[in-house]
């Protein structure tokens, strides 16, 4: 072996089941900049292969314990799961707590990462693309991304994901009823979660009556009741998402989703620049000089705005 | 461990640099897990990101979270008199799987053992009563350690 890319290197120790190797890709695609983008376009390369499937729903509803079950149910060689915490907004720390509830069940065969969403509103963490495709190019499949646990129902998943799979429990209906819409969007698979608690048949009929009133032509989202830390209805949820896959991949969805998928990361990742330079440039001299003239109120925040802003546009990005 | 979700007012992200992440767990059957939870929290409020394991793991348990966590240190509490058995294998078990990662202790141990875990090669051991400080720095302080001699 002569001198070869190190980049090259890792990525072959990564794919030949590596996890170590592997674990290093997730760092660097996770610290963004110049050598996250080296990964990833190198992922890029070899990604496309996996299924990935999108757990969401309220905090403590079983997305975790489900999700590592689930890794084991799938009977893959090389599963892998992405569980995302929230940061502190405060200090930017983070608990990452979804691993206890795994590791348990899906022994030895799965790959979990634990992911915090530094900063990054709707339940995901930016680098959540970028990780889905080193796990892919290095061959993991299913690629399972358990979302931080929100308030509200989570919607973002449903743009990373081929299949999303929302958890409600027993009596989750008045939680959610301003939102049901949203749900309906982007719910393909329901899980009434907690099985073993009263009236989980009573949150089945609810979701089936949602469903009676309008869904997605082409595809009813179905519903499977499963008791997660038994082990129950796991089986059912994994011939569903298999089932759902087998759908995407008939009806020509799974490339359209694909491809809104990747166009809606082209928006993402300018979004994402455009926010890092707006703030460099209101730190910057000019942005300094600027807003202390808007707290002496002699510029109105709309012409400091326009000013900066001018500045923006003709700059030259940072780093080259 | 649910926050509520982030706003608007957040900085960017690249203001995070790249936290330490730190793997936090109990060995074996020992069930105190209180000064643990308490540290995940005090470390997480440092700006750190705690990967918690919590009861009933064992060397290689640990040491197959590290690799796929990637963490940079292991925080282990022990309160069942075993520390001198089991860090040393922790440790072991670390250099064996070709980890830099460096192992801190604490929780209940005798003073007269703290210079035997440190010759087996623990990072540091913090006992009962450390102050939120005392515990931040001494994981900091490890990690440190361990970057400066690579
Ligand atoms: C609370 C307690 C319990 C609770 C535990 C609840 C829980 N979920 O944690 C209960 C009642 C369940 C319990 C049970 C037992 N306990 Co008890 N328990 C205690 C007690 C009173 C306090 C421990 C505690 O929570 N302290 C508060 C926390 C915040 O302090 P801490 O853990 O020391 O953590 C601090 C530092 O050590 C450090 N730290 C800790 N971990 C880490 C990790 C890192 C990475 C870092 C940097 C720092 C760090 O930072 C923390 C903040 O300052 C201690 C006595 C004592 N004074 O410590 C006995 C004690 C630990 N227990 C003891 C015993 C023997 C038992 C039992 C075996 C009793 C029995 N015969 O049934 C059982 C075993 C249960 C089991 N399965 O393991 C003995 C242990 C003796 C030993 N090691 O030689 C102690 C020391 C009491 C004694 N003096 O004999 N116990
Ligand atoms: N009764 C019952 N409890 C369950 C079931 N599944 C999970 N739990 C419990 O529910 C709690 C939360 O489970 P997790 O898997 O951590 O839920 P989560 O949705 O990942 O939680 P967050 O990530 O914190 O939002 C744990 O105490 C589980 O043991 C179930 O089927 N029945
Ligand atoms: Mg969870």
């Amino acid at each position: 072996m002569m001198s070869r890319d190190p980049l090259d290197e890792l990525f072959e120790t990564a794919g030949s089941g590596n996890r170590r190797a592997l674990g290093k890709l997730l760092t660097m695609v996770e610290k963004r900049g110049e050598t996250a983008a080296k990964v990833s376009e190198r992922a890029h390369r070899d990604a496309g292969q996996a299924r990935v499937v999108g757990v969401t729903g309220a905090p403590g509803t079983g997305k975790s314990t489900i999700t590592g079950r689930l890794a084991a149910a799938s009977g893959a060689s090389r599963p892998a799961i992405l569980a995302i915490d929230p940061s502190s907004p405060l200090t930017g720390g983070a608990i990452l707590g979804d691993r206890i509830r795994m590791d348990n069940h899906v022994g030895n065969s799965a790959f979990i990462r634990s992911m915090a969403t530094r900063g990054h509103a709707g339940g995901l963490a930016v680098a959540v693309p970028d990780a889905i495709r080193v796990l892919d190019a290095a061959g993991c499949d299913p690629i399972i991304v358990e979302t931080v646990g929100v308030g509200q129902v989570e919607v973002s998943i449903a743009a990373a994901a081929d299949t999303t799979v929302v958890v409600v429990t027993p009596g989750w209906g008045d939680a959610v009823q301003a939102n049901k819409a949203g749900l309906l969007e982007v719910a393909d698979i329901f899980v009434v979660n907690k099985a073993d608690r009263p009236d989980a048949r009573g949150a089945r009929r609810d979701l089936e009556l949602m469903l009676d009133l309008g869904h997605r032509s082409g595809w009813r989202a179905s519903i499977v009741l499963t008791t997660a830390i038994e082990g129950e209805g796991i089986d059912d949820l994994w011939t569903e998402i298999e089932r759902h896959t087998a759908h995407l991949r008939e009806s020509g969805e799974l490339i359209r989703r694909r491809c809104r998928r990747r166009r809606d990361e082209v928006a993402d990742r300018i979004e994402l620049e455009l926010r890092d330079r707006v703030h460099q440039i209101i730190q910057n001299q000019s942005g300094e000089f600027a807003l202390g003239r808007v707290d002496r109120n002699e510029l109105s925040p709309a012409a400091a705005a326009e000013l900066l802003l001018s500045t923006l546009t003709s700059d030259k990005p940072p780093e080259g | 461990m649910s926050e509520p979700p982030a706003d608007t007012s957040f900085p960017p992200e690249t203001d995070f640099g790249a936290p330490i992440r730190v793997v936090l767990a109990k060995l074996g059957l020992d069930g105190h897990d209180r000064g643990l939870k308490i540290v995940a929290r005090t470390l997480r409020d440092a700006g750190m990101e705690v990967i918690y394991l919590g009861l009933r793991q064992t060397a290689d348990s640990i040491v197959a979270a590290c690799e796929q966590e990637d963490a940079d240190v292991i925080g282990l509490s022990m309160h069942n008199a075993g520390h001198l058995t089991l860090a040393p294998r922790m440790v072991q078990a670390v250099d064996h799987a070709g980890l830099d990662v460096p192992v801190v202790i604490g929780g209940i141990v005798p003073a007269d053992d703290v210079a035997t875990l440190i010759d087996s090669g623990v990072a540091a051991v913090i006992g009962p009563g450390a102050s939120a400080d005392e515990v931040v720095s001494a994981v900091k302080a490890a990690v440190d350690r361990q970057t400066d001699a690579q």
